[in-house]
């Protein structure tokens, strides 16, 4: 899947991905491939990016918004 | 017809005062060029925060949230937007001639203007309007370092005192950003939100799952909008200014050009005068002595 996290000042990742974790609200969430329409939450915490090599990169958010969709996930953070 | 020594010295000042605004209108350039990206570097941003805004929209949370409330309008906060620096042309003048419109407009509220940028806080910090406790002190200081999160910090001040019904209406005046050399003054109302406009494309509504729920997202998306609207009014102005100041040292570069022009014209035409002078002399004086 497609993975975008930008914020107001810039994009801070862009490309492929096969498994993110948000920190939702009421909890971490995980997103795998082809995960059903979500809009979530999000608070403050780590999103934890694996890529499709296997390398795991971590982001520092502040909270913000996550929306998935036609296996498409793109993270509003700040 | 001045003297020879007085036309060249304006000349040179002339000159002098070319190169300099030249040299501005360089500088400007660039910097139009840093405040065009970070504009585009927000705009997905935006776009998709109000994409999200539109799809969650259509709940009634909307109309219900604490920054949706409709009050009769008797305290109205004006966010000023200009620039910390002049020689920009209208460009300053403009919004402030616009906030004092409004003023006249509203004789029996009570009207405050928070400005951002030198110029605005300079002509109202005497005034009645002064905002006073619990806003930024000098908003001024967001052009050192212009990020979302100085900005969200203003907004945010503004937000907390409309959800405590200390103002009952905001809204910003700026410049916004069409091309290097146009630039549109704009009122748009902050405060109580606008509900976003979704009629047609809300049909195409995907089958999302809220997590939590509807209501607390929209709660989420709400000031994150709002703290946007105004990052993008800022950005907009802060490009505007290096527009409308590169337009307006190009027009002095090229009337410094043609008053060199002219200078050149009336030090050639003295130092003729001058030479003609001279010779007129020279042969008077031999005409004297040949006769003698």
């Amino acid at each position: 899947m497609t993975l975008d996290i930008i914020t107001p000042d810039e994009s801070r990742y862009s490309g492929e991905a096969t498994a993110v974790t948000v920190p939702g609200i009421d909890g971490s969430l995980g997103i795998l491939e082809r995960h059903a329409p979500l809009i979530t939450a999000l608070k403050k915490g780590q999103v934890k990016v694996t890529e499709s090599s296997g390398k795991e990169t971590t982001f520092d958010i502040e909270g913000g918004v996550a929306e998935v969709k036609d296996n498409k996930v793109i993270i509003l953070a700040e | 017809m001045a003297n020879l020594k007085e036309i060249r010295s304006r000349i040179s000042s002339v000159n002098s005062t070319m190169q300099i605004t030249s040299a501005m209108k360089m500088v400007s350039a660039a910097k139009l060029r840093r405040a065009q990206e970070a504009i585009t570097r927000m705009r997905p941003y935006a776009e998709k925060l109000q994409e999200i805004l539109q799809n969650v929209s259509g709940s009634p949370s909307v109309s219900e949230n604490a920054y949706a409330q409709n009050r009769e309008v008797s305290r109205l906060l004006i966010i000023s937007v200009t620039s910390n620096r002049g020689l920009a042309g209208a460009f300053n003048n403009n919004v402030i001639k616009q906030v004092n419109n409004i003023i006249q407009d509203h004789p029996n509220t009570d009207i405050k203007v928070l400005s951002i940028g030198k110029k605005s806080f300079d002509v109202f910090k005497k005034t009645s309007h002064t905002p006073g406790v619990g806003y930024p002190e000098e908003p001024f200081h967001i052009y050192d370092n212009l990020t979302f999160d100085e900005s969200s910090t203003i907004a945010q001040s503004v937000m907390d005192k409309f959800s405590e019904g200390k103002i009952d209406k905001v809204v910003i005046v700026y410049n916004s950003f069409k091309n290097a050399a146009v630039q549109i003054l704009k009122e748009e109302q902050f405060l109580p939100i606008v509900p976003p406009s979704s009629d047609k494309d809300n049909i195409v509504q995907s089958d999302y799952i809220f997590e939590p729920n509807r209501e607390e997202i929209v709660d989420e998306l709400i000031p994150k909008s709002l703290k946007i609207q105004l990052y993008k009014a800022i950005l907009d102005s802060h490009a505007s200014e290096h527009g409308a100041r590169m337009t307006a040292m190009h027009k002095a570069t090229d009337n410094a050009g043609e008053l060199v022009k002219d200078l050149k014209l009336t030090y050639n035409k003295a130092r003729q005068a001058s030479i003609t002078n001279e010779i007129l002399e020279i042969v008077a004086g031999a005409e004297a002595l040949s006769e003698a």
